[in-house]
């Protein structure tokens, strides 16, 4: 039996969503835009997901647009407020160093493109500091960026309290919480705009939610269409997005409860790894962070290899190292957070969700050690090490 | 398609001639752990000849593939025909590496560049003339 300890990744979908889904892809195929029958079913069928969705996330349905996906999500959140600040000669940006790709790389073109985007640091655990935000923060921000909780190391950012300062100084606020909806406790109350993704959370992939407030600027980033009232153009996937409520609904109940079994799982993990893997240490802060997340760095090895080992023996995990991405650097959030470049190629991230169970980690106890310790012993860094020719870090 | 040969994968999951040889001939390093790869070449030379020859790697599948085919395309080599192992040889009989890995074999080369430099030096030889 194989072992999926990435749900960061994605999620398998669950029965729920699977079932929502065939159903409507049997009952509910018209077109939600024409306006015969077929088409007005479809129609009812996405203006009853969109209120499921808008009740969980504590807004109105009509703050709810569907996109094919987290990072379509919030590049449009952020092309939006960018584009209205540029109207009002507000072209500074602010958001967190740690922040997803989908985040990071649209605000790296528009500082390329002369905008001053203002990267917050963490701290070594992990965490944006309101203080730095609020000293950051003037007349000529258009959008402050922090996501609720990160994809890598999971810890979670003190949005509420950031949000709020924002809307009192009548600054837009996105947050990109496609790690944090279906696992915490998420409300769109002090944000503008905010990012979900259905397959992170048991849905299916291709399925994005954005919300923005109403009033809040939002503009197209695809045209050609009225759909999402003239937001988004494209026919709506609607089997698709009664999967990603009915997976949201599946995922929200009973959370305090999961969340309880999969911390006791989650901790259980790190402190079995670190007790028998000598230099090795947690990234992030232990308390405040997702209860499925656990991202360790082991010295002396390189994320890849232990990657594809452990594979070979049935587990799937995923690691923050430069050579699983097709780059040479390391995690941003690793280095963010303090890890210097050979410490950072040696990490393994483990995300666990309520399927999980206690005998998988009985198995990641056991298995995970022997892999670092056969490719540490693979490794001239950790002969180096224990010859004492190179200094321990961790 | 996936990511790595049936090669690459081969030699990653089975290693052909990992370890370290106590007094080597020669010691080759090449890479850095900031970057993500060291490659460690350890020779036993007997008359010109690479008798033995182990490796030790801190680095991604390829580069733990990349380093086993080099040792096992010079073990019973001349030192000088060691010299003329190329990147590109060793990617070839991976059956290829993806761009990204490519220096994965540009370190291997360098690796055995080193150890034999090593070996030279160890050995009063002229390391430009072996070439």
């Amino acid at each position: 039996m194989r072992i999926y300890a990435d749900c960061a990744a994605t999620t398998k979908m669950r029965h729920s969503a699977i079932e929502a889904y065939r159903e409507a892809a049997e009952t509910v195929f018209g077109n939600a835009s024409s306006l015969y029958s077929e088409g007005q079913r479809a129609a009812d069928t996405l203006f009853s997901c969109r209120k499921r969705i808008a009740n969980i996330l504590n807004c109105r349905p009509d703050e709810i647009y569907f996109t094919a996906g987290g990072s379509e999500a919030d590049n449009q959140a952020i092309a939006s407020a960018v584009r209205a600040g540029a109207g009002k000669g507000k072209r500074k940006i602010i958001a967190s160093a740690i922040e997803h790709h989908a985040v990071l790389h649209p605000l790296q073109r528009l500082r390329r493109e002369g905008y001053e985007v203002v990267f917050l640091p963490v701290s070594t655990e992990g965490i944006v500091s309101v203080d730095d935000f609020v000293r950051e923060t003037d007349d000529s921000v258009a959008l402050v960026s922090v996501m609720t909780a990160n994809n890598e190391i999971g810890t979670l950012q003190p949005v509420e309290e950031i949000g709020r300062l924002c809307r009192q100084r009548g600054v837009l606020f996105h947050t990109d919480a496609v790690q944090a909806v279906g696992h915490i406790p998420v409300s769109t109350k002090d944000c503008d705009y905010l990012a979900a993704s259905a397959h992170k959370f048991g849905g299916p992939k291709g399925t994005g939610i954005l919300f923005a407030r109403k009033g809040a600027p939002l503009f197209p980033l695809v045209e050609g269409g009225a759909q999402e009232r003239n937001k988004r153009a494209g026919t709506e996937d609607v089997p698709a997005i009664a999967a990603t409520a009915a997976a949201l609904e599946e995922a929200v109940s009973g959370m305090e409860e999961k969340n309880r079994k999969i911390l006791s799982m989650r901790e259980r993990l790190i402190d079995g790894l670190l007790s028998s893997l000598p230099h090795s240490a947690l990234n992030g802060s232990r308390e405040k962070r997702l209860a499925g997340n656990a991202n360790l760095c082991f010295e002396g090895c390189e994320g890849e290899a232990l990657i594809l080992y452990l594979d070979d023996l049935g587990i799937a995990v995923s690691s923050g190292s430069a050579c699983t991405s097709g780059s040479l650097d390391p995690s941003h959030v690793l280095l963010a957070i303090g890890r210097v470049h050979e410490i950072a190629h040696g990490s393994l991230r483990f995300s666990l969700d309520e399927h999980n169970t206690e005998e998988e980690i009985d198995r990641l106890i056991k298995v995970v050690p022997e892999v670092v310790n056969k490719v540490r012993s693979m490794s001239p860094v950790w002969r180096d090490l224990n010859a004492g020719k190179r200094k321990f870090i961790l | 398609m996936p990511l790595y040969s049936e090669k690459v994968m081969d030699h990653f999951r089975n290693p052909r001639n990992l370890g370290s040889i106590e007094n080597a001939d020669g010691v080759g390093e090449a890479g850095n752990a900031v970057c993500g790869d060291i490659m460690k070449i350890y020779l036993k030379v007997d008359d010109g000849i690479i008798t033995d020859v182990k490796f030790e790697t801190f680095g991604c599948g390829s580069a733990i593939a990349s380093s086993s085919m080099a040792t096992e395309m010079i073990k019973g080599k001349s030192v000088k025909d060691a010299l003329k192992l190329s990147n590109k040889a060793v990617t070839e009989a991976l059956d290829g590496l993806p761009a990204h890995k490519l220096h994965c074999s540009v370190l291997a080369e360098e690796a055995v560049q080193a150890a034999v430099r090593d070996y030279c030096e160890k050995h009063g030889l002229n390391f430009e003339d072996l070439k």
